[in-house]
């Protein structure tokens, strides 16, 4: 019985969070469209259900029906799998999110606001992130086009360039907070952000969260008047959509610990309130940087390839090592 | 290494690929060779060898604007050769004018550039009317003076559209098009049409200003300034968007003249050519504007200067409101031009004389004439050989698409892949005027 329970508590878990999670992946979208719209006067999506409000679903069913094509000189098992290893890596990073402050007690059954704390949480999610760079590379490589074959180095350098820098800005928290688990993260921001403490850290890492998910204006991999669709020109049907979830689960994840870093978490920013339920703020908080995201896609152009690794080598990469210096000096000296 | 690219003998079984190795010797020297079949150790451990690519952009692409096919030769991602291939979109308007009578053929003008269709028709008129010389009633020019700049904003517009559309800034082109769309109703209300006009008329044009359209105008000309703001606060000041037109697909002065380009495009390299200005034709010449020219030569002088040509078209069309006199709309001359429409619903004499006209075309002098026009991408001309009976011999088009494309390789060597959609985006280029 007690075994039961173990396993049995720990798959519900996933199974909510999974399914939250891609519930709000198939939504974002749909938010995206919505206030891409009315900041290009015009609609978006209205006749799906009210306001459009089903088109996430009938776009997702309409994906399930397509014909999967795999082209004829592609390598058939990387081409195949190359979406799931950039999916699973996307979805995976949830498992250490805390979501609220409190555990729930359901039926005798203790649910905590996350599915596991390991002390690590922070590399462990950086660490899947990485693996989803190989399925891009992997996909634009198998597909046998230029296009994609051009699109999938792209994001491989984007990525692991941006990447750098996205690990070193967080370092100035973790000097900060002196641990490396999501859950000790948050409880260390109960009086102050760390957005306030740390402003250079958090602006250098939605620059590199931008490039590393691939959006505008870092959108190279995919740059539809360059590279028609990047990586996934070739992709189509469940594959394609394989692509897609991630892209906008990755925004999501990395919106989350930005949120979690940076934000304060699930706390409210004033004392006053504190009545408003923890999950509700951390659900904010993700959405304001989401939408942040959506709003910088409305504005900005597109910058050019040569420059994109420039900013990220000569221009982020300094900086985020600067942040970690100074950090380091000054809690040096108030510390002791 | 020049002579040493010899074209290759035409090969036996000829499938599409065959005939271009042919025409077209890709490299302006000889490409480096590597012998294949050795290995690296044997190389002695050369691991780096390099080869371009041969990348096939069109005429199925998202930004080329239609079917335009680029075959790139690229280094990484920096173009070593780009080679345009038009005629995806050759439709044969040329022939096709040698059995229509002069009047027929302005519905033809329409579909050559669809996005400026009044200015196609205007060009054609004019040429017509150079050969037949025919002098237009002094309203009809200001009408068309005014129709023709109206024109030119939504050519500007929907081409600053597209320019942004195609770097990534996604907003810039749905508010040009909000602002398009106002003129595109006003069109409708002129002349029933919003994209294919056949508006003008050999000798005049076929309405007269609708009620309500002057006001219209009026108050989108009072709010246009505020909207060029807009624009300007969303690229102007943006500095991806300095990065990504400043510097990039230069040319000079003197090569721009060489490659005979003509409009913003020339205007942008400090050229001060306008055919406007030039030869001036209908009431340029009795309104006050000013050409922008560039300086530099780049993509963003170009964009710069269009977007001066907005403020400097409305500025023409207010003027042309004001000193626009009452009068006739068409010329009448018998045998040469149309009667009026109430006269032909009316009177015997008249309705007889428009059928023949409708039927066997103009009485059209022998000769030959070549004409050209500003349109907003340059200098639009026809050339027509007439043999003195109502079809023309033969026309030649000058689409400005068609000869800016020749400066393509020219403007795009050595920028990079994503620079080669400004590249033709800089010539604000239509496929459908380019091929014809």
């Amino acid at each position: 019985m007690e075994i039961g329970l173990k396993i049995l508590v720990p798959l519900i878990e996933i199974s909510v969070v999974l399914g939250i999670v891609l519930f709000h992946v198939a939504y974002i979208t749909y938010f995206e469209r919505k206030i891409l719209s009315h900041m290009q006067d015009r609609l978006g999506p209205m006749e799906v259900g009210p306001h459009g409000l089903l088109q996430p679903i009938a776009d997702g069913l309409k994906l399930f029906f397509k014909e999967d094509i795999i082209p004829a000189g592609a390598d058939k098992i990387i081409f195949s799998i190359a979406p799931i290893i950039v999916l699973v890596p996307a979805l995976i990073g949830f498992a250490v999110i805390p979501f609220a402050k409190e555990s729930i007690t359901i039926f005798g059954l203790t649910f905590k606001p996350f599915i596991t704390d390991i002390n690590i949480g922070i590399l462990y999610i950086f660490a899947f992130a990485s693996i989803g760079a190989y399925g891009v590379i992997l996909g634009g490589w198998a597909s046998n086009s230029k296009y994609a074959l051009l699109g999938g180095l792209r994001a491989g350098a984007q990525m692991v360039s941006y990447e750098l820098a996205l690990g070193l800005s967080i370092i100035g928290v973790l000097l900060l907070s002196q641990s490396l688990s999501m859950v000790q993260i948050v409880e260390a921001q109960n009086r102050i952000w760390f957005v306030l403490l740390q402003p250079v850290a958090f602006v250098i890492y939605v620059i590199c969260a931008v490039a590393e998910t691939n959006r505008l204006p870092f959108d190279m991999p995919e740059a539809e008047s360059e590279l028609v669709a990047g990586f996934f020109t070739e992709y189509s049907g469940m594959r394609f959509s394989f692509f897609f979830l991630a892209e906008y689960a990755n925004m999501i994840l990395v919106s989350c610990i930005a949120a979690i870093l940076f934000l304060g978490g699930w706390h409210a920013p004033f004392k006053f309130l504190e009545f408003i339920p923890p999950t509700i703020w951390f659900i904010l908080k993700v959405y304001f940087i989401l939408f942040f995201f959506i709003w910088i896609r409305g504005t900005l152009p597109r910058v050019r390839y040569d420059q994109l690794m420039k900013f990220g080598w000569k221009v982020m990469i300094p900086l985020s090592l600067a942040n970690i210096i100074v950090t380091s000096i000054v809690l040096y000296i108030v510390r002791g | 290494m020049h002579e040493k690219v010899l074209i290759k003998e035409p090969a036996t079984e000829k499938t599409f690929r065959d005939t271009e190795d042919y025409y077209f010797p890709a490299y302006p020297q000889e490409p480096p060779h590597y012998p294949l079949s050795k290995t690296d150790e044997e190389e002695g451990g050369n691991f780096f060898r390099s080869e371009d690519m041969l990348v096939n952009m069109g005429p199925q692409h998202p930004a080329t604007h239609g079917v335009l096919r680029v075959v790139l030769d690229l280094e990484g991602e920096k173009i070593v050769k780009a080679t345009p291939y038009l005629g995806y979109l050759h439709r044969g308007v040329e022939k096709l004018a040698e059995n229509m009578t002069y009047q027929q053929f302005i519905t033809l003008t329409d579909r050559m550039d669809y996005v400026a269709s009044m200015l196609n028709n205007f060009a054609w008129v004019r040429a017509v009317e150079k050969l037949m010389q025919i002098k237009v009633p002094e309203r009809a020019e200001y009408l068309r003076t005014i129709i023709a700049e109206m024109q030119r904003i939504i050519g500007h517009l929907f081409w600053l559209g597209v320019q942004a559309l195609d770097i990534g800034a996604m907003t810039v082109f749905f508010f040009t098009f909000r602002e398009r769309e106002i003129l595109i109703d006003l069109f409708e209300s002129l002349c029933g049409a919003r994209l294919t006009y056949s508006y003008f008329r050999i000798g005049g044009v076929d309405s007269d200003l609708p009620p309500g359209f002057t006001g219209k105008l009026h108050k989108f000309l009072e709010e246009f300034p505020a909207k060029i703001e807009e624009y300007d606060t969303l690229l102007v000041q943006n500095r991806i968007w300095l990065a990504r037109t400043k510097g990039i697909a230069y040319i000079s002065g003197e090569d721009a003249i060489n490659f005979s380009l003509t409009g913003p495009t020339l205007r942008g390299s400090g050229v001060y050519y306008d055919v406007r200005k030039a030869e001036p034709y209908a009431a340029y010449d009795k309104v006050k504007w000013r050409v922008p020219l560039g300086k530099s030569g780049d993509t963003y002088d170009r964009y710069w200067c269009r977007m001066q040509e907005l403020h400097q078209s409305s500025a023409i069309i207010k003027q042309c409101l004001e000193k626009m006199p009452l009068g006739p709309i068409m010329a009448e001359i018998p045998g040469m031009t149309m009667p009026p429409k109430e006269k032909v619903v009316t009177e015997m004499e008249s309705l007889i004389h428009h059928f023949k006209i409708a039927s066997s075309g103009m009485k059209v002098p022998k000769g030959e004439v070549y004409c050209g026009t500003e349109a907003h991408k340059g200098e639009l001309g026809f050339y027509i050989v007439s043999d003195g009976s109502g079809k023309p011999y033969r026309v030649k088009v000058r689409s400005p698409s068609y000869i800016h494309i020749g400066a393509l390789d020219h403007m795009s060597r050595n920028y990079l892949i994503a620079d080669l959609v400004t590249i033709f985006g800089t010539y604000d280029i239509v496929m459908g005027e380019c091929d014809r």
